[in-house]
């Protein structure tokens, strides 16, 4: 830190710094002036010391961040070829940071396809098993348990959360409570697009609002706009043991994130946009769940939405979700 | 008023130094000489050096190890540095309060010293910058948002709008402080069409920095809290008061250190105004509570937590009672007829008013929206080490820069300012400009 009080150096400083101290020539009148240059000089080197010591950590982070990541374009300007690159890059950067074998696709929307998501609250018991399976698919980080879901378990005859609990710890499903899991509602008005300063993030054409996490640069206005609480994010790089590492990796997915970027719910797309189920659906042991295409008059969602008692979360906000809530009859 | 023997020789110079050359050179001979002074400025400038230096050393930690060094979470995912954001937004557009007087009701005295308030515009304008660059979790990506380099979610995005408004707030002021400080030293009356309209520009931009950041917040239909058409000009009331509350302050401080009176009739004004609008914000205040505590429902969570605490969580409740303290004690003191005789009055009605208004729109205004959260979790927060130290650090960065913009500002006013050769540069402008200057101060 500069520091005026340090006269002590009276000799003017030894000349290898760019300092003003070290050229000055002493015009033969002003003592004044030479001693005030010097210590000048001397204040402004120790400031100028000070100032690199304390950036100092900034230079660590530039192993983390290679040249090509930093100028990186948009996903959406990026070529084929250039897509080809970068996959090839963050499949390089995976095995060099978690020492993990994974392949990293790009998977796009099918043509025709709207995904819609139903869950049944009837016969949801609250197990957390869906957020568990997230939580494994996504690669999420390990430490503070995250996933794209929360349960909350109700209190029956109420549809109010302030009366619902997140943090339930004992046998489920208790008698006077039903359970609600709540994850992205993929809205066909997301507040979190309209917000984002940067287009960081969209909705595709199959209804999935995704995130570049190579263009987001962390603002969080995103967060404070979803109403579902729907979004996280990266606090810190996210810790995974390479044994753990889900190698089935998308861009717009499931890859591991960067630190300081958002994330979200992607509908698992790299599972869907290949013919498969979202993870949480799979590992759901009751039934619950309801995934399909929106625009299929034949699918099992069309059949829920038809025949069943459905609504859908906040929807005086008019954000209209793609994630129904139903119950049996 | 050197040498007026000189003006004639000037035109026989062949080549004339372009003006913005010229200009140019004012402009680096102002700030290396802003960094002159007597030892009372430098300990000044180091401890705030120091202070600084903390903050950068926090934040350099915090780019590395990420964001979780501050005590924010996905419930409560803005803090500290937005509060301060939102805050200082504020402090800039209050500096209008001396535009308007000036320009608008052409009140002499205000004139003179509405620089103060312009300068303060800036200074203010680049630590809300900073503590919205702070509160990035990937600054190095900060060009994805520069307009043509990156892609610019305008006009959709409210933030594109306050990056737009923010910038622009801080060019006009630049704009109009560089030209009025270099006609100045050049002795030249200044061109009104050069900077009037920048002037009147600058008051309804004034007023738009701080709407639209009012914006950001209350066109969230997710977080009632926020979610109310009150909120702008909430913002601009309290923003009429810290300003002015501010610059009262700077105005008897800058008196103090070159020991010249200047500034009461403006510094009146100044509590004229602030007696108004801190009732106005008051009230607005007042009218924001009655309606969420007495409609009641779920919706009043943020009210209940922030005021009296929600579910055995209390966080909030001293920093509210704080404020309203600080704000109430303060109207009562700025109500008082002595505020205009007794300076000890008047500063801590001032600093009561700044204080209360720091904690009403920072903490009192972004944490409460967050908690309960959407999905009515009570999550809490309290900011971090690392939080404060980086928020005193952009403070101590922004007193550095207003220090050194006031004193540009003086060396030029009293004629300190010396060009590279060290003698002030005399055109034949200059020369007639002095002796008009000579002229009428002898009259």
């Amino acid at each position: 830190m500069p520091d005026p009080a340090s006269e002590k150096p009276k000799t003017p400083c030894s000349g290898n710094c760019s300092c003003a101290g070290g050229n000055t020539t002493p015009p033969a009148s002003a003592n004044g002036t030479t001693r005030r240059a010097v210590l000048k000089g001397i204040g402004a080197t120790l400031g100028i010391a000070a100032y690199a010591k304390a950036l100092a950590p900034l230079t660590e982070l530039t192993k983390q961040t290679s040249m090509d990541e930093f100028l990186q374009k948009h996903y959406k300007e990026l070529s084929k070829d250039e897509i080809a690159t970068v996959l090839k890059r963050l499949t390089r950067e995976t095995k060099e940071q978690y020492g993990a074998d994974v392949t990293i696709n790009d998977p796009k929307p099918i043509d025709g396809v709207k995904f819609g998501y139903a869950l049944n609250l009837s016969i949801c018991n609250g197990c957390r098993k869906c957020a568990e399976a997230c939580h494994i698919e996504n690669n999420h980080d390990r430490p503070s348990h995250q996933s794209y879901i929360r349960v909350f378990e109700m209190t029956k005859g109420s549809m109010d959360f302030e009366k619902a609990n997140a943090h339930y710890d004992h046998p489920v499903p208790q008698p006077d409570k039903y359970y609600m899991p709540v994850q992205c509602q993929q809205c066909e008005h997301p507040p979190c697009v309209d917000v984002c300063p940067v287009e960081a993030t969209w909705k595709e054409k199959d209804g999935i609002v995704v995130v570049d996490y190579n263009w987001c640069i962390g603002c969080r206005y995103c967060e404070a706009a979803c109403p579902y609480h729907a979004r996280r994010f990266n606090w810190q790089k996210p810790q995974i043991p390479a044994a753990e590492i889900n190698p089935v990796q998308s861009y717009l997915s499931n890859r591991i994130r960067p630190q300081g970027v958002m994330e979200k719910c992607t509908f698992c797309l790299h599972r869907t946009r290949n013919g498969r189920l979202p993870a949480c659906l799979e590992a759901c042991p009751t039934g619950a769940r309801v995934f399909g295409d929106l625009n299929d008059p034949n699918s099992e969602i069309r059949w829920v939405l038809e025949n069943k008692r459905v609504f859908v979360l906040k929807e005086e906000l008019g954000l209209k979700p793609q994630f129904f809530y139903f119950f049996d009859e | 008023m050197s040498n007026p023997a000189a003006a004639p020789e000037i035109p026989a110079v062949g080549k004339p130094v372009p003006e913005w050359r010229q200009y140019i050179r004012f402009g680096w001979n102002a700030v290396s000489q802003s960094f002159e002074g007597g030892w009372k400025f430098y300990v000044w400038m180091i401890l705030l050096t120091a202070i600084f230096l903390v903050g950068a050393n926090a934040w350099a930690i915090q780019v590395r190890d990420g964001m979780a060094a501050t005590a924010m979470s996905d419930h409560v995912s803005w803090g500290l540095y937005i509060a301060n954001f939102t805050f200082l937004v504020g402090l800039a557009a209050g500096g209008v309060m001396m535009v308007i007087p000036a320009y608008l009701y052409h009140d002499e005295e205000m004139h003179d010293i509405v620089i103060v308030g312009e300068l303060l515009a800036i200074a203010s304008i680049i630590m809300s910058i900073m503590f919205v660059v702070c509160d990035l979790g990937r600054p190095d990506r900060f060009w994805h948002m520069i307009p043509g380099l990156g892609k610019f979610n305008f006009p959709v995005s409210m933030l594109t709008w306050d990056v737009i408004v923010l910038n622009g707030y801080l060019l006009i002021n630049v704009h109009i402080c560089g030209y009025l400080l270099y006609k100045r030293f050049r002795a030249q009356k200044p061109v009104a069409k050069m900077y009037v309209p920048a002037v009147l520009l600058s008051i309804v931009w004034a007023i738009s920095i701080h709407t639209v950041t009012a914006f950001l917040y209350c066109g969230l239909g997710g977080r009632p809290f926020w979610n109310t058409a009150l909120l702008a000009p909430r913002f601009l009331a309290s923003a009429f008061v810290s300003g002015p509350a501010f610059l009262i302050v700077a105005i008897q401080i800058i008196r103090r250190q070159t020991g010249r009176m200047f500034g009461e009739g403006a510094i009146r004004t100044l509590v004229g105004i602030i007696r108004i609008t801190i009732l106005i914000s008051l009230l607005m205040v007042v009218s924001e509570v009655f309606v969420e505590f007495y409609t009641g429902g779920s919706h009043t969570g943020a009210a209940k937590y922030l005021y009296f605490g929600l579910h055995g969580h209390h966080e909030l409740v001293p920093w509210i009672w704080s404020s309203v303290a600080a704000t109430v004690i303060a109207v009562i003191l700025f109500m008082q007829p002595q505020v205009n005789r007794r300076p000890f009055i008047l500063n801590t009605a001032c600093l009561l008013a700044f204080a209360g208004l720091w904690i009403e729109k920072g903490m009192g205004m972004i944490i409460p929206a967050f908690v309960p959260s959407t999905l009515h979790e009570i999550v809490e927060y309290r900011p971090s080490l690392t939080e404060w130290k980086i928020t005193a650090g952009i403070w101590a960065l922004g007193l550095m820069i207003y220090t050194l913009l006031i004193k540009i500002t003086i060396n030029v006013h009293s004629r300190k300012l010396r060009d590279a050769s060290g003698a002030r540069t005399v055109t034949p402008d200059d020369a007639m400009a002095m002796r008009e200057d000579s002229a009428s101060s002898v009259i």
